[in-house]
């Protein structure tokens, strides 16, 4: 009885939240997941089970390999600008600059603005027109003198995903300069005293003993960063709509599911969406678990 | 401790309240209708300037007409309705339709009616006799083995060449350019003059422009066939039209946002020509707030899209009568007002399209609306493509996505096959 007492008013606390995303997150994951093996490819019918069928089909199509692809780039473009642009940030911001607090402030900001409206200012920003029909970026390079750097943006047929990826590091590098920051000072003031003494330049001093106390910051930056941008939908509906120039997987499903009324292709098209986040985020769960563990037992 | 136990209950308890609550909130709702009007929910993208008149009109006469009847505007914004349409499958699924819903007449409709959750409006047709006043080829292309589901309201065309006549001129360019070989000539004189000779919007424009050139090149007969069972879309015909498409396409500028930038370009006269549907005449004309208030004739010219003379290629907002309807016999006073002589002359005006009917008041349309309103009493008919008219919504999509691709490596064999294989899969 008492060891009941000691369990049971902790679990009903939490038995809503349970029941809550039990349905709401995993049954929904479930029911995706069904749907997509079946072969309800249109609203009336029922749907018999057709096991990984539309899984292996959906390659077939063009278009599907066209979003993945500007999705990998996109990613690729992301995650590597935004923790390039972060850890530069948050280096000079670490050095003692005067007006930290102001700076900090500025740079977090962009992270207040929804992706929908950093799309709709970004859009006008990229818009493609050249020469006399410039705006945004390209019209201040026309008036800078900088002519031979206007292009297509996001229009343009093999980097368009790269320049997509421009308002997603703008609106991100933020966060990941407060991820290092907080970083950077946790690492204590005698480990570099003493590396200084040992006769490191300030280059090493971050090669050797900064840089490698960072790498769970890193880690979590890049975890956090990635699976953004791998169900990214927003920002691109924002700022091209449901163009095959910026297609990837998330408006891909959008379009099945509502344009095509394919409801199977759209729950493939999520699966597959799932699959790739749980790739980042799995292996991180399991580290940290891992690493929370050891923790105690020490 | 036994505080704490009772302070865990009455969360606990607290919130599985709160959850059923959430479900039952519907039901409470519509049960606290006062009125002892019966309420006639009319869904519709109609929220733009023009459109949002038309209705208001419209609304004007249902209520003169059905005192009883409250109407009920549901409209959902966002340009061809889009999300409305999201919004709409899913309380069609749900079971809760609105009592009426716009939708583009003809093949836009089909899921619609293969999930039977529209009725036929056949007994409307013949009571009221519209099969005498909508001209016979409409009634045949928007027939579903001989039933029809939907009264169009309005009627737009679809292939509409816009130009601008003094960049024209400047060009050398003296007469509007008929066929597409002319086009081609008129395109290659308007860029030695270094403007854009042809102005594009995003993705979806390209597919409007396409369904003029295949029109153009593939002649009316050829293009109303493709929606038949013996259509031939890898014939040689469709080789040479899509290779018209790739040569005009070649003269297009970088694309702009939308269809309204692009048309700006050529108002302005940054571009000589753009193809798109005649809302645009109300965005050229209109005053400074909705448009840009351009001259007609003077600022701006307009001919059907080369190649495409004598033929009206249409698409029409209509209204239909879904299954299981709260109100059925409000969503068929509204469908008597839509389909009314009155109503189409009192919404089309102002929206800035003609009247489905034949017998239409003249004095009420000017300038290009006049001239629409007389060719689509005369002309052979067609129907759009990205509108809506000739194929389904997935049928839609792969030949957007086969445009889209093509945009990137413009591979002529290879939108002619994506798009036969389209006609394969999806056609009706």
């Amino acid at each position: 009885m008492t060891r009941v007492r000691r369990w049971l008013p902790g679990l009903l606390l939490v038995t809503p939240s349970i029941v809550v995303i039990g349905v709401f997150v995993y049954g929904m994951l479930g029911w995706n997941l069904r749907l997509a093996m079946t072969d309800r490819h249109d609203e009336i019918s029922e749907g018999r089970f057709v096991g990984l069928e539309n899984f292996v089909t959906l390659w077939d199509e063009k278009r599907w390999g066209i979003s993945v692809h500007h999705a990998i780039v996109f990613t690729a473009v992301f995650v590597l600008g935004a923790l390039a642009l972060g850890w530069l940030l948050a280096f000079l911001m670490e050095k003692g600059i005067r007006g930290e607090g102001t700076f900090r402030a500025v740079y977090l900001f962009p992270m207040a603005v929804s992706f929908v409206a950093t799309g709709v200012v970004w859009r006008w920003l990229m818009n493609s027109g050249q020469g006399e029909r410039a705006v945004g970026l390209n019209r201040l390079f026309g008036m800078l003198g900088l002519d031979s750097l206007q292009w297509e943006w996001f229009r343009n047929p093999d980097w368009g995903m790269a320049a997509m990826a421009i308002p997603a590091i703008w609106q991100m590098s933020g966060y990941v300069m407060a991820l290092f920051l907080a970083g950077f000072r946790g690492v204590p003031e005698d480990l570099r005293e003493a590396a200084r003494v040992d006769g490191c330049t300030e280059w090493q001093v971050y090669r050797h003993v900064v840089l490698p106390l960072l790498r769970p910051v890193t880690l979590s930056a890049l975890i956090i960063l990635g699976h953004i941008s791998l169900k990214v939908f927003d920002l691109i509906v924002a700022v091209s709509g449901k163009q095959i120039i910026t297609d990837v997987p998330a408006v891909f499903m959008w379009v099945a599911v509502f344009d095509s009324h394919d409801p199977a292709k759209g729950a493939t098209i999520a699966s597959y969406i799932v699959l790739a986040v749980s790739v980042f985020v799995v292996p991180y769960l399991v580290w940290t678990l891992r690493r929370e563990r050891g923790e105690k037992r020490s | 401790m036994r505080r704490r136990w009772r302070a865990a209950v009455a969360v606990t308890v607290a919130s599985l309240l709160a959850l059923t609550a959430c479900g039952g909130g519907d039901g409470a709702g519509q049960g606290s209708q006062t009125s002892d009007k019966k309420k006639v929910e009319v869904f519709s993208w109609w929220t733009g300037p023009g459109e949002v008149d038309g209705l208001k009109a419209m609304r004007a006469i249902f209520e003169k007409r059905n005192p009883s009847l409250e109407f009920f505007d549901a409209a959902v914004a966002g340009g061809s309705g889009d999300k409305a349409r999201a919004l709409l499958t899913t309380k069609l699924q749900a079971g809760t339709p609105p009592d009426t819903f716009q939708g583009h007449a003809g093949a836009e409709l089909q899921g619609y009616v293969k999930a039977g959750q529209l009725e036929p409006v056949n007994f409307l047709y013949d009571e009221l006799k519209l099969k005498d006043v909508f001209p016979g080829q409409l009634i045949d292309q928007i027939s579903v083995q001989g039933n029809v589901y939907s009264v169009p309201v309005n009627i737009h065309r679809s292939n509409v060449m816009w130009f601008n006549p003094a960049l024209l001129k400047k060009a050398g360019v003296t007469e509007v350019p008929a066929t597409i070989d002319e086009f081609v000539t008129a395109l290659e004189k308007v860029k030695q003059t270094g403007k854009v000779p042809l102005a594009i919007g995003s993705e979806w424009t390209m597919v409007h422009l396409l369904e003029s050139v295949l029109l153009g090149s593939l002649g009316t007969d050829a293009y109303n066939g493709l929606w038949t069972a013996n259509a031939d879309w890898s014939g040689p015909a469709m080789t040479k039209a899509l290779n018209d498409y790739k040569t005009i396409l070649s003269y297009a500028g970088e694309p702009a946002e939308d269809w309204q930038p692009a048309a700006k370009q050529v108002a302005d006269g940054g571009a000589a020509f753009t193809i798109m549907g005649d809302w645009a005449y109300g965005y050229f004309h209109n005053p400074p707030d909705g448009g840009l208030g351009k001259k007609s004739k003077v600022d701006f010219d307009w001919a059907p899209s080369p190649g495409t003379g004598g033929t009206f290629m249409w698409l029409s907002d209509s209204f239909t009568l879904p299954k299981g309807a709260p109100n059925r016999d409000g969503a068929v006073a509204w469908l008597k007002v839509a389909a009314s002589k009155e109503g189409q002359d009192a919404f089309n005006p102002k929206k800035g399209s003609i009247p489905a009917r034949k017998d239409a008041d003249t004095s009420l349309y000017t300038d290009y609306l006049a001239e629409a309103l007389k060719d689509w009493n005369t002309d052979r008919l067609a129907g759009s493509i990205q509108h809506g008219v000739t194929v389904n919504d997935a049928w839609r999509v792969k030949i957007n996505e086969a445009v889209g691709v093509f945009h990137t490596d413009r591979d002529v064999a290879a939108l002619q096959a994506s798009l036969a294989e389209a006609a394969k899969s999806s056609g009706q």
